[in-house]
This record gives C-alpha cells, sequence and structure tokens, in this order.
C-alpha cells in the first residue's frame, strides 16, 4: 500500500476532480459535457463518438434544490448527520450535479437558485480522502 | 383491443415485517391468485418471477425458486429485475407470451423480504458499483434524491408541506379497510407534521417504508379466457416499460448528474410523462378515461408529482387536486385506493404487481370498503432505478 506524504489529500475517487473543479468529458463531435467522465463513447444516441476529450467543468453554478439529511446514511458512507446534498445547475455544461455542502455553512441560509462554488474538503471529519462540495459564494 | 391479455386472478401476500423467507410469500400469493382464477399450478405454460437481489441466490432466480417450491411442472420460466419496476417488467414479458401465442396461461410472481432501514448497496464494499459510490461520496440515500423533487416542488409549484401531510392522510384513511396493507392507522396532518424530519423537506410520515410482501398474477390469453368461462374479464391493455430519451434532464436515483441538455434539446415529454404517455397510446386511452389510479408514492410529496405526470391535472395543479380532495375514494379520480406505499412500504418486486392486484379488485368491484364506484379503466404508475419505466393500464 502506498503511504501519501503528508499533505497529500487522496481524491475519494480518481479521475472525477482536479484541486479546483470537477473534471467530465466532452464529445468531440457532437459537444455533449458527460459528468462522471464518460470514457468509452459519447452516449447521445443520435452521435456515438469515441472522441471523448477530459475537461473541466464550470466551477460555480446555481442550486436546484437541496436536500438535508438528519439521520446517517448506511456505509459505505462515513459522515454524520446533519448533512446536506445539494444539486446544482452548471450554466455551460447544461447538467445538474450533486454533491454534499461544504462544511461551515448552515443550510438553513441555502435557497434554490443560489450561487455556489466548487470546493475540494475530506469527504467527512478527519478523513484522509477528499471528494468535491459545493459552497455559497 | 386484439393486444389484450385477460386477467384471470390476482393475490397477495399481506404486507409487513413478517421476517420470513420471501418464497413463502410469492407461493402464497401464488397460490391465492391461482385460486382466484379457477386454476391449478399444473394450467400454467409460463411463469415470470421478479428478481430480489437482498436474498441470496434464491432472490436472483426468482422464477425458478417460486416454480421449484410451487412443484416442478416443466414450465418454462423467466426471471427479471428492474428495480422497482420489476413487476411491471415480469408482467409484460408473461403478456408478450402470451401474444405471440406460445403460452395462454401465465402465472407473474414478486415478493420480497427486506431489511430494516434505508435501502443499502447491496454487493458489499465495491467503488466500481455507481449504488456504492452515491453512498460513498454523497450519502445519497433514496430519500435524499425524493427530498430535491419536493424542495424543488415547494419552490415552483408552491406547495407546502401540509399539502404533502394531506396525502399521507388520504391514503392512510384509503388504506384502513385494506386487509393486505401493513399500516392500518388513520393520521391527521398535525400528526404527520409532528413525526421526525428526515430529509428535509421530508418527514418520517410522509417516506415510504421497506416491507415484506408478496403478489401474483394469473395472465391468460382471451380465447382461453372465454373457454375457461370468463367472456369479460379486466384485461391488461397496456404495459409500457420505456426508457429515458437523451438527454434526461432530471436528476435521478442513483445518478450523480443529469445528462447534458447543451446540445441536444431535451425531449418534448419529460421521462414520467412519457412512461404514462406510452401507456395512454398502446391503449388508445388518455387521462380523461380513468376511473381510478395507483402511484407509487415513494414519498407523499411523490404522489402530486405522478397527478401531472399521468395527466390528471397540468403541471403546477397538484395541490389544488389534493386539497379539493379529487383524489380521495368519492372525488373525481381516486388515486390509491389500496392505501399505496404509505399503508404498504415497499417490497420491490412485488409493488408492481400489487398495484395492478389493487386495480383489477377495484374493476371487478371487490375492493371492500375503499371501492372506487363503476371503475373502468385503472392506471398504475412507477418508475425503476436506472431508467425502468412501470405503467399498466388495465380496462373492463
Amino acid at each position: 500500500m502506498t503511504v501519501p506524504a503528508p499533505g497529500v489529500r487522496l481524491p475519494a475517487i480518481e479521475g472525477w476532480f482536479s484541486d479546483t473543479a470537477l473534471l467530465g468529458t466532452r464529445c468531440g463531435a457532437c459537444g455533449s459535457y458527460f459528468f462522471p467522465p464518460e470514457r468509452t463513447f459519447c452516449r447521445n444516441p443520435a452521435c456515438g463518438s469515441a472522441d471523448l476529450e477530459e475537461t473541466e467543468l464550470s466551477r460555480t453554478g446555481k442550486i436546484w434544490s437541496f436536500s438535508i439529511n438528519h439521520y446517517d446514511a448506511p456505509a459505505p458512507f462515513t459522515g454524520k448527520a446533519p448533512y446536506t446534498v445539494v444539486a446544482v445547475e452548471l450554466a455551460t455544461e447544461q447538467i445538474v450535479v450533486l454533491g454534499q455542502l461544504a462544511s461551515g455553512i448552515d443550510p438553513a441560509t441555502l435557497k434554490i437558485g443560489d450561487e455556489v462554488e466548487i470546493a475540494i474538503e475530506p469527504l467527512a471529519d478527519g478523513a484522509d480522502e477528499v471528494v468535491w462540495k459545493w459552497k455559497t459564494t | 383491443m386484439e393486444n389484450d391479455v385477460a386477467v384471470l386472478g390476482v393475490g397477495m401476500h399481506a404486507w409487513g415485517k413478517w421476517g420470513q423467507p420471501f418464497v413463502e410469500y410469492g407461493v402464497a400469493a401464488a397460490r391465492s391468485a391461482l385460486a382466484d382464477a379457477g386454476l391449478t399450478w399444473r394450467d400454467i405454460g409460463f411463469i415470470a418471477g421478479g428478481e430480489t437481489i437482498r436474498n441470496g441466490y434464491a432472490g436472483y432466480v426468482a422464477g425458478a425458486t417460486f416454480a421449484q417450491a410451487l412443484g416442478w411442472t416443466g414450465v418454462p420460466v423467466a426471471t427479471c429485475y428492474a428495480a422497482c419496476a420489476a413487476g411491471a417488467t415480469a408482467i409484460d414479458i408473461a403478456r408478450s407470451r402470451i401474444l405471440a401465442g406460445l403460452c395462454d396461461v401465465a402465472l407473474v410472481v414478486g415478493a420480497d423480504t427486506t431489511p430494516k432501514g434505508f435501502l443499502a448497496p447491496t454487493w458489499g464494499d465495491n467503488p466500481s458499483d455507481p449504488d456504492w459510490r452515491r453512498f460513498r461520496l454523497l450519502g445519497a440515500t433514496n430519500p435524499t434524491y425524493l427530498a430535491l423533487y419536493a424542495r424543488r416542488r415547494m419552490e415552483l409549484c408552491g406547495a407546502t408541506e401540509e399539502d404533502f401531510a394531506l396525502v399521507k392522510v388520504k391514503n392512510s384513511k384509503h388504506g384502513l379497510a385494506n386487509p393486505n396493507a401493513r399500516y392500518k392507522k388513520e393520521y391527521t396532518v398535525e400528526e404527520v407534521l409532528e413525526s421526525p424530519m428526515v430529509s428535509d423537506p421530508l418527514r418520517l410520515l410522509q417516506i415510504c417504508a421497506t416491507s415484506d410482501g408478496g403478489a401474483a398474477v394469473v395472465l391468460s390469453s382471451m380465447d382461453f379466457a372465454r373457454s375457461h368461462g370468463v367472456p369479460e374479464p379486466v384485461r391488461v391493455s397496456a404495459v409500457s416499460t420505456i426508457t429515458p430519451t437523451f438527454p434526461n434532464t432530471v436528476i435521478e436515483m442513483p445518478n450523480f448528474s443529469t445528462d447534458s441538455a447543451a446540445t441536444v434539446a431535451p425531449p418534448d415529454l419529460p421521462f414520467r410523462d412519457a412512461i404514462a404517455a406510452a401507456a395512454y397510446e398502446q391503449a388508445g386511452l388518455g387521462p380523461e378515461d380513468l376511473s381510478v389510479a395507483e402511484v407509487y408514492d415513494l414519498s407523499s410529496a411523490l404522489e402530486l408529482d405522478w397527478y401531472e405526470n399521468i395527466g390528471l391535472c397540468k403541471a403546477g395543479e397538484a395541490e389544488k387536486l389534493i386539497r379539493d380532495g379529487d383524489t380521495t375514494i368519492g372525488g373525481r379520480i381516486p388515486v390509491n385506493p389500496s392505501g399505496g406505499l404509505a399503508c404498504f412500504g415497499e417490497a420491490v418486486p412485488a409493488q408492481a404487481i400489487a398495484q395492478v392486484c389493487e386495480l383489477v379488485w377495484q374493476l371487478r368491484g371487490q375492493a371492500s370498503g375503499r371501492q372506487v364506484e363503476s371503475a373502468r379503466v385503472g392506471l398504475s404508475i412507477n418508475q425503476g432505478l436506472f431508467g425502468h419505466g412501470s405503467s399498466v393500464i388495465v380496462t373492463r
């Protein structure tokens, strides 16, 4: 097992996000975006191209909806309730992407339509692994 | 209609948390449906089983498991899994066999034994499973997604927590007289709104439980029904098992995102509307023809979405229907006279079959204590994880 150097953050999943942005793919033929990154064939049934390029997705978007969870989800979730899941509309890509709400933000202050920005944070308190989350701007 | 098949028998094992092997519920439901049809297991020419994924290998091959328990007869078998839509898919396979002339009579069975609490990933520590990932990375339980829809509805349509509570109140009243319902307690709006918040804005009494139960139907060709002395049976006039059309712009369990609409315009009908539209088209009927509907109230808020998806009202008008009592038994178009998932909880592979059982009892006038008057056309609808449409129209 590889032990990471101190300060190096392990992504909770490989290839879905960088230090600053979500990573998706874009079809070179029809322009459709995919997240999680689709790496084989474009899923537009009128296209089907294999020409998929990795691309950083918009770092900001608008809240489509959100859910404030008051009970712990079952394993393999490692966080603790309450925690909030936010659905965010990205304008350029025209997709809605889920993510947890970043730490330190009171979900009672959220409104549909509010602008949010990506943050890379520990999966749960004290976790070595990091994941993308959404924070209000 | 030339593509109709007859429903000769329906049967259920009561929903509950009985803790017995799922096979027992399935066999009890099957025997009950066979008795209702006036047939024996040896008359059956095909069996379709809804797969259960939480009951070991026997559940993966549920069709054969039921056949073995009923006693091997050499009958052809199929087992299918389509999450919440498994029952409708099994019905569709049986219907297709009959319409193709490959058998005269088919038995469809679904049953489940479910663990307590949130439905969780089934296949262990498997990071390649999208279902594992949504729990690991997001903690996105099923109620999480249901709450996203509910809050969206509050924002766009002016729905209130009271509206959602009214759905639970209605269904709890409907289910009181249903011998197969698990929960037989009438709730008030206050009681619903005092129940613990689970996934804000949804409370415990607005989210369906997971249950044990079994349901079965016996289907036959119209010719067989006539020769069996049933000239005017309840018929299955449509089964819709469609998938979404790209781009699906609604965030669905267990996905992390929607499809992108950046370069391809979304379809005219969103997925849930399209499921119903395909069923109506097959049956040559429309929402105005419905007498009764069984919709999948995974949450009480979702029931309101379904009113619009199946065309009972325009988008944004479902709150008026529930407030005016239109969907209560005795109202313009009763919805979930069985009590719905609110009174049953979900037994996944049995649930879509149970919806059809209720509609058949309604159309035969046998829904004692919860009868919708002069019911002639019934529609069931739900949606299975990963994009399985499920809608059945029965007519008389």
